[in-house]
């Protein structure tokens, strides 16, 4: 079969998926419909694996159009399929991760009513990432950008008889609205500059718009810039950056292998990809590039500031993923597309794994997520813990430089060191990268601490899960995952409550937890080269644009304390780690006993929920009934609708009154029409 | 010119039929009594359909030193007056049988009342309006009170004699200014004087006082007082009858005077009737919102819908002559419709009048729920009825006539009236039923059904041709 048939079958498979076990799971029961849908997204992972080593080998991009989308003028859209390296990566990425949480899934959601639903949503979002990402035309990529913020919207509502997850659902989609609305005014700027949205006519037009612009208040304000800007808040919205960032934490209400695929490893990537698929007009928005560094690095150190504090396992890893997402938009404002794209990729590998894993304890606690009630659990799940060790050796970064000439280490290691090397060398031009150097140094510390933090608290120390009392899990509820029966689910069902020994998950779990502890351990070892390395060029083949005077990739002596300091904050991380919570594991309950102000701060996720609610939803129900009360209701109705519907009624009684049944009434008004008329037409006739 | 008698007669055909067929129904009443009603009936019902195919079919002219007019406006005319009497004559003979009030004067009266319509519709003097008005209404007074032993139908029917008879004298005072002030009575020569001489303040004096006395009888306001009172007094099928035929009679009668004699003076005349439409389609809007008699409330909705028409003759326009011609054939169905429902209406043998007792009636009668509810949708103008056609067509001869404001106002006043029509509606298929409803008869449900039918999806196949007769119509009047 050609490419063009087998990138075709590889983005409609899930989407065929979705439908058969969406609207027919019902009927032809769970196990078909679970086998359909995974199934389906194994083929797809096959197709996307034959593509990318294709794509590898020098095969040329090419660009299945299938159907015309909207076409009004200047504004032609193609529902198309757009193959390059850039998505030929996402293509396996996502595919990747897809089936594994499939397969995952099979396990973890094994008492689920639900199963058609859920795996059909899975699915859904899948193909709607696939288009994301294979979009060749702004409106395509808005199409994927809503259906994965739909699928998203759905699955962590999943469980949608939880208040909380309806909530956190709602609060997903609402914060994406604002991002969104970002990106459609940036498509539109862009419309309006390039009159086409198509990325191929747009880019090549790029260096004729340079010096497009306006001037504003004694400034010249450059269009790119602007159209880069807008552009980049849906970004934001979509990947969880600062000030958007909220829905993401709370988003852990959805099932974990949902955490694991949407809320880690793809969806809230495609703000990066977006930005390094519109690296041509990137290169040229240097004010915009600098938003995003300054953006990405508050983030990473924002986000791993909270997660110092945070006690809940798949929250933790929420805040790790907000990070690392500021992570990879430092390496893209810093005009190392490449590497944000690497880290992407490795991340992708290393995050779905702690998700899965944490999701495998979570298992194995039955349903029980707060760490603090956990410890000592290696013994007992010793291949999740092996995995989980993986995962945190991989995030953490941990590896030797400059040996085997690219160092030796796990696969966060090279894209990490890859963003900080290629931020040092543009900070050397640029202040503002220098500034997401050096937040990164400090991030890579933080994460260090909090990721063995995880490992220590969970499967160290002493067990505090054999004598939980009960009812201490009610007490959890607002942060604790429990399935759409939390009353029944667990003690009933499940056949072992609390105060039961943790057990490991079945096979059917573990392995795509294997499978993604070799893309952990190997993907940057392998890919590096590639990816960042000396063939980049060789393997991007222009699919990620680079300016002339961009040298951030290239091979440059660097100072030894650069490319060591990484290395040496992280073990400094999981040194103070050891300290806390192996060597003097009472110290860190004290601390948080104390409350101090700090430890509020950042317990509480630096306010922001508390701000967002006084300033947005408060003010906004405040404006809203002040327009309801007193614009609409008092004024609107008041004078209009029901004012007139009240006069209208007056007057109904007024001519009704003037209607008495007597005949000498009747007759007076007739003689009293008879003279106003006569009047009137004596005066027109005057 | 001149006709020599054969032709003369063969042109005033329909009226001769319905002239000699009610003598000859009252002589079979007279010598057949009660019992004579039946055939009574089927004879007045066959004089009109005959009536109606020879206006139709008839030779057309001029008669009687231009006293009588046979064109394609009176025969449009004709023909639409003779079929609604035809229905009334059905719907009386059913009502009368329910009542046990046989009376084969009905059908004469109706004839009677049908042949003053026919030659209001010809009318081309001031003489012959007049005696033709006369003839009309007097026959509708006698019907009003047809049930004498009613005080109610009484007091309707000596409310509308006597007020009839004001306007009346107004009407004839009227023409005496305007035979003092213009010397003639024909329409021709009152125009040739209106040319010659402008038009001074005697004429319109007088013009002023007989638009006031037809407006009576067409029931716009502020002459409209009385409507009401009959409507809700009067039995149901008479009421039926007033309701439509006499309504276009005199809008015709309006048309024909107006543009044939005081054509010279329709400045002035156009202002007066907008004021009169004005008054009609406010006072019909607002006056039916507190109304709790269906027939109270359909007097309101034709005081309104009166108005709509006039607009069209204000106009002054071909295109408004024959809107108003669509508008009114339109309204007269969905009247027609409207009163075959109440008659098909009754509980435990008393004919339903009140608004409220229609409640829950989706239950009992589904069928004429729904009649009522296409019924009123068509006469609140609501697309695609026939009364959105009616409407629209009258807003916009009126539109294009530069009377925008005006048409602007119709509009909001046809929003007020949506709501009584609307809250009919919602107490139809909305409200609990508080008794079930007696069986409808037979021929009244029919009729019902088959306006309501015509109000949608007949219309969209017949506006096709009632647009090109009332085109026709319009034009014979040669206006532009």
């Amino acid at each position: 079969m050609s490419p063009q048939t087998l990138v075709t079958i590889l983005v409609f498979a899930p989407l065929l998926g979705a439908i058969v076990a969406g609207l027919f799971g019902r009927r032809i029961g769970h196990v078909p419909s679970m086998a359909v849908t995974t199934g389906l997204l194994f083929l797809s992972c096959l197709i996307a694996w034959i593509n990318f080593v294709a794509n590898f080998n020098g095969a040329p991009k090419f660009l299945v159009e299938l159907l015309p989308f909207i076409q009004i003028g200047d504004f032609q859209s193609t529902w198309s399929i757009r193959v390059d390296t850039l998505s030929s990566v996402m293509l396996v990425v996502v595919t990747s991760v897809s089936a594994l949480v499939h397969l995952y899934s099979w396990g973890y959601m094994a008492e689920d009513d639900s199963k058609p639903r859920f795996f059909a949503y899975l699915s859904l979002f899948t193909f709607a990432m696939l288009a994301l990402v294979t979009a060749n035309d702004f409106m395509q990529l808005f199409f994927g950008w809503e259906g994965v913020g739909l699928a998203s919207y759905l699955l962590i509502g999943f469980w949608f008889k939880k208040p909380t997850a309806n909530a956190a659902a709602i609060k997903a989609f609402v914060v994406n609205r604002v991002g969104d609305f970002g990106f459609a005014l940036g498509i539109m700027t862009v419309f309006w500059m390039f009159h086409t949205i198509r990325f191929d006519q747009l880019f090549p037009l790029i260096p004729s718009m340079l010096n497009k612009g306006w001037d504003f208040a004694g400034q010249h304000w450059s269009a790119l810039d602007l159209a880069g800007a807008l552009l980049f808040v849906g970004a934001m919205g979509k990947s969880a950056q600062f000030f958007l960032h909220t829905w993401l934490p709370d988003a852990m209400e959805g099932p974990t292998p949902v955490s694991a695929l949407i809320h880690a490893a793809t969806m809230v990537t495609a703000g990066v990809y977006m930005v390094c698929l519109l690296s041509p007009i990137y290169e040229h928005a240097p004010v915009a590039r600098d938003i995003v560094i300054m953006i990405g690095a508050i983030t990473s150190l924002f986000a791993a500031t909270v997660g110092l504090a945070q006690n809940d396992i798949k929250r933790v890893i929420a805040y790790s993923t907000c990070s690392q997402l500021g992570y990879m938009f430092i390496a893209a404002g810093v005009g190392a597309y490449q590497a944000g794209m690497f880290h992407l990729f490795t991340h992708a590998f290393f995050k779905a794994l702690l998700f899965l894993g944490a999701g495998s304890v979570i298992h194995a606690m039955h349903h029980e997520q707060d760490m603090r009630a956990m410890g000592a659990l290696r013994k007992k799940i010793p291949v999740t813990w092996a995995v989980m060790m993986i995962g945190t050796i991989a995030i953490t970064g941990l590896g030797i430089p400059e040996i085997m000439g690219h160092g030796l280490g796990f696969a966060g290691f090279y894209s990490k060191d890859g963003i900080l090397e290629a931020a040092y060398k543009a900070g050397l031009s640029n202040p503002t990268a220098n500034f997401g150097f050096l937040v990164g140094l400090a991030v890579a510390g933080l994460t260090a601490f909090y990721s063995w933090r995880l490992i220590f608290m969970t499967f160290e120390g002493k067990p505090k899960w054999g004598a939980h009392p009960h009812d201490d899990h009610a007490g959890h509820h607002a942060q604790i995952e429990s399935h759409s029966e939390p009353d029944t689910h667990g003690h009933d069902d499940h056949g072992h409550g609390h105060g039961h020994t943790p057990h490991e998950s079945p096979w059917v779990m573990l392995v795509p937890l294997l499978v993604l502890s070799v893309g952990a351990i190997a993907a940057g070892f392998v890919f590096a080269p590639y990816f960042i390395g000396e063939d980049h060029d060789a393997f991007w083949r222009g699919a990620i644009f680079v300016s002339a005077n961009n040298h951030v990739l290239n091979e440059m002596e660097l100072p030894a304390w650069v490319t060591w300091s990484p290395l040496a904050v992280s073990v400094l991380g999981l040194l103070v780690a050891c300290y806390f919570y192996l060597l003097k594991p009472e110290l860190p309950p004290r601390i948080a006993a104390q409350k101090g102000p700090i430890w509020t701060f950042l317990y509480n996720k630096w306010f922001f929920d508390e701000i967002y609610d006084f300033i947005f939803v408060k003010g906004a129900k405040l404006l809203g009934d002040l327009f309801w009360k007193v614009g609409d209701q008092k004024l609107i109705d008041g004078l209009g609708p029901n004012g007139f519907a009240r006069a209208s009624l007056e007057g109904g009684k007024r001519v009704a009154k003037v209607q008495t049944g007597y005949v000498y009434h009747y007759a007076f008004v007739m003689l009293l029409g008879v003279l106003g008329l006569l009047s009137y037409g004596i005066w027109l006739a005057s | 010119m001149m006709t020599d008698l054969s032709s003369a007669l063969m042109i005033c055909l329909p009226e001769l039929i319905l002239a000699v067929g009610a003598m000859l129904v009252l002589m079979l009443g007279a010598f057949g009594g009660e019992r004579s009603t039946g055939a009574a009936t089927m004879f007045s019902g066959a004089a009109l359909i005959a009536g109606a195919f020879a206006a139709a079919l008839g030779p057309h002219g001029t008669l009687f030193a231009g006293a009588f007019h046979m064109d394609q406006l009176a025969a449009y005319s004709k023909v639409a007056i003779y079929v609604a009497s035809a229905f009334a004559v059905v719907m009386g003979y059913g009502w009368m049988n329910r009542s046990n009030e046989r009376k084969f004067e009905y059908p004469v009266l109706i004839l009677l009342a049908t042949l003053g319509m026919s030659m209001m519709v010809s009318a081309g003097d001031l003489i012959s309006l007049y005696i033709s008005i006369e003839l009309q209404s007097l026959a509708l007074y006698i019907l009003a009170a047809f049930q004498r032993d009613d005080a109610r139908a009484s007091e309707a029917g000596l409310k509308y004699f006597v007020l009839g008879a004001l306007s009346s004298g107004i009407l004839l005072y009227g023409i005496s200014l305007v035979y003092g002030f213009a010397g003639s009575m024909g329409f021709t020569q009152i125009a040739h004087a209106i040319a010659a001489g402008g038009a001074n303040h005697g004429v319109v004096f007088g013009l002023v006082f007989l638009i006031c006395g037809v407006a009576f009888k067409a029931s716009a306001a502020p002459f409209h007082m009385w409507t009401p009172d009959v409507y809700e007094g009067a039995p149901t099928p008479v009421v039926a009858f007033v309701a439509a035929a006499p309504k276009l009679a005199a809008m015709v009668l309006f048309v024909r005077t107006l543009s044939m004699g005081f054509f010279g003076a329709h400045e002035q005349w156009a202002q007066v009737l907008l004021v009169i439409a004005v008054i009609s389609f406010v006072v019909g809007a607002f006056g039916g919102l507190m109304q709790r008699d269906v027939k109270r409330l359909l007097a309101y909705s034709s005081i309104a819908n009166i108005g709509y028409a006039l607009l069209g003759i204000a106009a002054g326009t071909q295109l408004g002559v024959q809107a108003m011609l669509v508008f009114m054939v339109l309204y007269m169905i969905d009247v027609t419709g409207f009163f075959a429902c109440l008659l098909a209406l009754a509980r435990n043998g008393r004919p339903i009048t009140q608004i409220s007792d229609l409640s829950g009636l989706k239950g009992s009668k589904p069928g004429i729920a729904l009649a009522i509810t296409a019924l009123s949708l068509s006469v609140l103008g609501m697309p695609p009825f026939s009364g959105f056609w009616a409407k629209f067509y009258v807003f916009k001869s009126a539109f294009d006539a530069g009377l925008w404001q005006i048409a602007i106002a119709g509009l909001v006043a046809s929003v007020v009236a949506a709501f009584y029509y609307l809250r009919m509606i919602k107490i139809m298929w909305f409200d609990a039923s508080p008794a079930p409803v007696d069986g409808s008869p037979s021929e009244a449900r029919w009729i019902a059904f088959a306006c309501a039918l015509f109000s949608f999806p007949v219309v969209l196949i017949a506006l096709h041709f009632l647009d090109q007769s009332a085109g026709l119509a319009a034009a014979s009047l040669g206006l532009h």
